[in-house]
């Protein structure tokens, strides 16, 4: 799932300090699972800007409100009505969610109030880990799960750099080496042999080379 | 000269790296390799060494190599794309260079501009493939070069590896991938190394062991601690504690090292760290001269 983290209290003070009245969105989705934006996370940071404002002697109005999945149009429809009376939109959601409230309400500013981070999983409570970096050619089949393109400071496709540590990375004590964990893995289902074959440089083309990515299925299509 | 052109004569082979200047002024990294010149064989010029920034290691090259010194070019994966570390390649083989070691690079976050972008287009192994295809005549993308470039490929590795399996798997993509001599991390424990050679003696690549010039116990503790692959022995970092002639002690302990493990292995690389003056009296405490 996405990861997001929430922006500092003050970051959005900030953004919002010419406003009278706000709606704060949460998602209901990634966001609210990663403890980033989702229902209870709308309240908190509600109540804050109003403390906050009116302690500043420039009271606020928060509309509170969480939507299922802020990235698609059939979920944000629900909050169509309450935007007119409102200067503006914080959305906790991630950065979809702020660029999908932008594209449909294009006459009211919508703030981002989180920082999206990364694609990753809960490594346990409170711990969350990116493990993906959705490169568009997906090659856990030989790297026996384990993704070295998330997971390896440098991204390396061959093998361990010279920084490993204590099966650590040079980066940080904090980090797993990811090749350390490849390696025990492939040996673990008897397939070291795919850690002998050279892997070439990325193809990255049209499907990682910071440009937008588009998929197409006409199958699907109305 | 290729250093491949040594080995293949049986000698002994001496290297020692230098970092070109943070700054224009290269007056010091010319005395300093011209205070080396005739003792050691090659200088390797330094890129970008723990990601800090610094001249690059082409121009330091080409100075050295006008002056009759033969340099090893460096070159990391780190800062440069695919398009740029060929073309870098193709400057240094115009420039006259036939050396190059081949290396990953650290990561930007351990230098001194840790919020630069890590590049690592290519592994090493990868740039490895890419050198070897443009000697062949074409790049990576498969076009023609009007002339090919011709080196002689280095690599790096490290005989003190946790893991030593894992390491001698990347060792052999490596040589599959042109790499025709090696030069290893820092060597304090001559046994451990002594395996090590063993272990690589299926690949028939000459090996140039690694000799760093220890400078205190601290140094050497911290080493131990954060650098992977190195462990310098608690005795000799009691020896490093205990001297009242910290470059004398280390001069002692690097030409022991040195002798013990050179009929082991083809070649020593220094890496001086600042005391390339001690370079000299350690060949000679060792009995190396060219
Ligand atoms: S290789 Fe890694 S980054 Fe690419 S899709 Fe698979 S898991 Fe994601
Ligand atoms: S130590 Fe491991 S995870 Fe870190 S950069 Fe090197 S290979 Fe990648």
């Amino acid at each position: 799932m996405i990861i997001g983290e929430r922006k500092p209290l003050k970051e959005i003070m900030e953004m919002v300090a010419e406003c009278d009245n706000v709606i704060v969105a949460g998602c209901g989705t990634c966001v609210a699972v990663c403890l980033a934006g989702g229902e209870k996370q709308v309240r908190v940071i509600a109540s804050a800007l109003r403390l906050a404002r009116k302690l500043r002697g420039k009271p606020i109005k928060v509309t509170e409100i969480t939507v299922e999945r802020q990235c698609e149009k059939e979920f944000i429809e629900e909050i169509k009505t309450l935007i007119p009376n409102h200067d503006a939109i914080i959305s906790l959601a991630c950065g979809i969610g702020v660029q999908t409230l932008t594209q449909h309400y294009p006459h009211t500013i919508t703030y981002p109030g989180l920082n999206t981070t990364f694609m990753g999983a809960p490594a346990q409570h409170g711990v969350w880990m990116e493990t993906c970096r959705s490169c568009g050619d997906c090659i856990l089949d030989l790297t026996g799960g384990l993704c070295p393109i998330a997971r390896c400071s440098k991204s390396l496709l061959n093998g361990p750099c010279g920084g490993s540590k204590n099966e650590k990375c040079e980066v940080n004590q904090d980090i797993d080496c990811v090749w350390q964990l490849i390696y025990k893995r492939l040996k673990q289902l008897n397939k070291l042999h795919l850690m002998r074959e050279i892997m070439p440089a990325r193809a990255r083309g049209e499907k990682d080379n910071g440009f937008p990515r588009k998929i197409i299925r006409e199958d699907a299509m109305l | 000269m290729k250093i491949t052109d040594f080995f293949d004569k049986n000698t002994f082979v001496l290297s020692s790296e230098i970092e070109p200047p943070k700054g224009t002024d290269i007056e010091k990294f010319i005395n300093t390799a011209e205070s080396l010149k005739n003792k050691v064989h090659f200088f390797n010029v330094t890129d970008q060494q723990g990601a800090v920034m610094h001249a690059g290691s082409l121009t330091g090259c080409t100075i050295l190599k006008n002056k009759n010194m033969e340099p090893i070019f460096q070159l990391a994966c780190r800062d440069r794309n695919r398009i740029a570390l060929q073309s870098d390649l193709l400057s240094a083989a115009i420039s006259g260079l036939e050396n190059v070691l081949i290396i990953t690079g650290d990561h930007p976050h351990l230098g001194d501009h840790p919020d630069a972008r890590a590049v690592f287009d290519l592994d090493s192994v990868q740039l490895l493939q890419a050198a070897s295809k443009l000697m062949e005549g074409t790049d990576m993308a498969g076009n023609n070069l009007n002339k090919a470039p011709s080196f002689c490929l280095g690599a790096a590795v490290n005989p003190g590896a946790d893991n030593l399996d894992l390491e001698l798997i990347k060792v052999e993509k490596k040589v599959r991938a042109g790499a025709k001599f090696f030069q290893t991390q820092a060597v304090f424990d001559p046994e451990r190394f002594n395996d090590f050679m063993d272990r690589m003696k299926e690949f028939n690549t000459p090996v140039m062991a690694g000799i760093v010039i220890l400078k205190s116990s601290k140094m050497a503790r911290f080493m131990n601690e954060k650098i992977a692959g190195i462990n310098v022995p608690e005795e000799i970092i009691k020896r490093m504690e205990k001297t009242e002639d910290k470059k004398n002690e280390s001069v002692e302990i690097a030409a022991s090292i040195i002798r013990n493990i050179r009929s082991r292995c083809q070649g020593i690389h220094f890496m001086p760290l600042g005391w390339d003056n001690l370079v000299p009296h350690i060949l000679e405490k060792a009995g190396l001269t060219i």
